[in-house]
């Protein structure tokens, strides 16, 4: 199945080849978990602060570990990271 | 003790400096900075003074950290009456100014009174004298540094000052310090417009060498920077993206207001994000971002520093823009981009340049053009106001023409200059401003973030984050994540915030440290700095008692819980579309308990019992 996924920051170095700034369309197993997709990008669990799927949290842990994805899901990942 | 002890108090109608000692009993409740300066201006103004007018005093304050080794000790603030609010003011600036004060043998300097022609101050260490600036008015800031620094020939002397905006009677005129520091937001700087004070310039020598405790002070500070450097936000993300990295964030969570807070969602937002600012553009191969930049003592760096790419239409005839200067940070970002609806990089760092160079501050100045924006496109205001100016949504060329034009004084910059409520209440529309006591708000949108609201509504000064960042909280997960659309424990967690920032703006340092610093890791370099008890649980009596102490000032000034309010939009206006669709902010069910847990009344008034406990 096809979804989307967005890095951010100092993660946009784990996309693979593409145009756009941090976001690609990517193929994946049919019904991939969250903790593996992030894991798939060698994504760090630290690295991996904020994540949400189609914008909304899903929390480090269990959380990441039962989410299963769907085809066109929108995953966006950043570091830690503030401002204000 | 690490306070110099010393005040400046500085009598404009007479033209005369004098010294006195700081008051000692009024430190050890308020510490210094934001609170002991509150504590002065209410013992000393009038709350119903006309902000204004020569009863009203201007105060530059630094707090008791403020010019030593710990981190992030360059912050210093201006306390007042604020013009745009008619509330308490304190608005808080890093850069190297606070430093150089403190380094000159003083606490703060009180402003008192009306200079009956334009004048500034130089002070040299412990010599203080007023002096003319008849040819300084009608400068830029930037003029006005380049000329100050080359009269006195002295490179290290650090000044801050008005822009032209603040002269021309703009309502949210800042201080700027360093050229593009400011102290920005409530008006400051134009209450020294209204004092006919034109600058502060300051040179100190002397050193602070007076800590309480200087081995446990190096042991505290050195504790703090490591916390800093090894925390990922702190030694890594705000060095490397700077605040700007959360225009993707918030957009993406569904809590990035735009146009006018009409939308929530800003479709641009990506090209003019942090990211964005990296990327190297086509026509030099150089990224808008040439480097970070640190405020005097700071370990995070968290400062942008920017070019406008020279052939952009916004500078291509002007070299002396096409060089590097203050960048956007993320809410200036947000209020110059998506509150207008403008994607254009290049034309937004422009703008934030004019707004460090004339000195106005860029979340109203954004926010009022984007509610002037919602008001063209209705047809309340329109080209012969502006001067001709297709003043539209998104349309970087207006944009940029109309701030040239506001900062020379020009067509309709008598209006934008009224801030967004007056100027809706002008026009007919009053319910589109987007303010709490007369403030804008800054990039975060209430609908979708429930504690942020509650903030909003009951900040001191009107519309602020930097009352109470929940969003380290409900979006960044500092120190806990809470739920963005839960109301449950945000009083609480409300309350917790505007102490605990209330605190760090007394005492000298950077409310940035506290994405990696709790009180544990605060507390011991104040107390080992400063005589007295300095414990954790003091120092969070203290940040209460000042926050309460503010909230006294206003309700001397008129204010109610009514004012405790959010404008129609943000409460009845549901969410369109996105992650968040449907919402609305709920303050009504955060309201009441926030008053509980603050121990005032059901109508946000401050009992007696609640002001014993707090000596107030």
């Amino acid at each position: 199945m096809n979804i989307n996924i967005e890095f951010y920051a100092s993660l946009m170095k784990y996309l693979p080849p593409g145009k756009s700034r941090f976001r690609r369309e990517v193929k994946v197993d049919d019904g991939i978990t969250l903790s593996k997709l992030i894991q798939q990008y060698h994504i760090s669990e630290q690295e991996a602060h904020l994540v949400l799927v189609n914008g909304h949290f899903v929390n480090c842990g269990e959380d990441r570990d039962s989410r299963e994805l769907a085809e066109g899901d929108t995953v966006s990942i950043w570091p830690p990271v503030a401002g204000g | 003790m690490s306070w110099t002890r010393n005040v400046l108090r500085v009598d404009l109608s007479k033209g005369s400096c004098t010294s006195e000692p700081l008051n000692m009993e009024w430190a050890k409740l308020y510490l210094g900075q934001r609170g002991l300066a509150s504590k002065y201006l209410s013992e000393e103004v009038d709350p119903k003074c006309d902000p204004l007018g020569p009863e009203n005093k201007f105060i530059m304050t630094t707090g008791p950290l403020t010019g030593t080794m710990a981190s992030t000790s360059g912050r210093y603030s201006c306390v007042t009456k604020g013009p745009l609010t008619g509330a308490i003011a304190c608005s808080n600036s890093g850069g190297y100014f606070g430093a150089e004060l403190k380094n000159a043998g003083w606490d703060m300097i009180i402003f008192e009174g009306k200079s009956d022609k334009p004048v500034y101050l130089l002070l040299q260490d412990d010599k203080a004298e007023l002096r003319d600036a008849t040819h300084l008015w009608g400068k830029t800031a930037w003029e006005t540094d380049d000329i100050i620094h080359a009269t006195h020939q002295e490179p290290q002397m650090r000044i801050a000052t008005i822009g032209r905006t603040a002269e021309n009677g703009c309502l949210y005129a800042a201080v700027i310090n360093d050229k593009h520091r400011a102290a920005g937001r409530s008006g400051v700087g134009t209450v020294m417009a209204s004092k006919n004070l034109k600058a502060v310039a300051v040179r100190g020598t002397q050193g602070i060498g007076n800590v309480e405790d200087a081995n446990a002070f190096m042991q505290a500070t050195n504790d703090g920077k490591a916390v800093l450097a090894e925390n990922a936000v702190t030694g890594q993300g705000l060095p490397a993206f700077g605040t700007q990295v959360l225009m993707n964030v918030i957009n993406g969570i569904g809590g990035l207001p735009a146009r006018n807070m009409r939308d929530v969602g800003f479709e641009g937002a990506e090209h003019i994000s942090a990211e964005a600012m990296a990327e190297p553009r086509a026509s030099d191969g150089k990224p808008n971002l040439t480097t970070n930049a640190a405020c005097f003592g700071c370990t995070i760096a968290c400062g942008r520093i920017s070019t406008v790419d020279p052939t952009h239409f916004s500078v291509k005839d002007k070299p002396q823009y096409q060089g590097a200067s203050g960048g956007l940070e993320y809410e200036a970002a947000w209020a110059l981009g998506a509150d207008t609806g403008v994607d254009d990089l290049d034309a937004l760092t422009y703008v934030n340049f004019l707004c460090n160079e004339d000195g106005m501050d860029p979340i109203t100045y954004g926010a009022t053009v984007a509610a002037a924006m919602e008001m063209f496109e209705d047809g309340n205001i329109t080209t012969e106001h502006t001067g001709g100016i297709e003043l539209t949504f998104g349309n970087a060329e207006a944009f940029v023409a109309i701030t040239e034009q506001f900062c020379q004084g020009g067509t309709f910059a008598e209006d934008l200059g009224l801030g967004s409520k007056r100027l809706t209440e002008k026009y007919g529309r009053p319910e589109l401003s987007m303010t709490v006591k007369g403030q804008e708000f800054p990039a975060y949108d209430p609908r979708g973030i429930q504690g942020i609201g509650l903030n909003y509504a009951t900040s001191n000064r009107g519309a602020c984050h930097l009352r109470g960042y929940t969003i380290a909280s409900e979006v960044l997960g500092i120190p806990v994540k809470t739920e963005l659309n839960d109301t449950d424990g945000k009083p609480e967690l409300v309350k917790a915030f505007q102490d605990a920032t209330a605190l760090v703006d007394s005492s000298g340092l950077c409310i940035f440290t506290t994405f990696a610093w709790g009180m544990d890791n605060i507390a011991p370099q104040i107390d080992a700095a400063c005589e007295g008890d300095w414990s954790v649980e003091n120092c969070l009596e203290v940040g209460e008692r000042v926050w309460n102490m503010e909230r006294l000032f206003n309700e001397a000034a008129g204010f109610t819980a009514d004012d405790d309010k959010l404008p129609k939009r943000l409460l009845e206006e549901a969410i369109k579309d996105g992650p968040t669709k449907g919402q609305v902010n709920r303050l009504g069910e955060m309201l009441p308990k926030y008053y509980e847990v603050r121990g005032w009344t059901a109508d946000g008034k401050i009992p007696e019992e609640t002001r014993k406990r707090l000596s107030l």
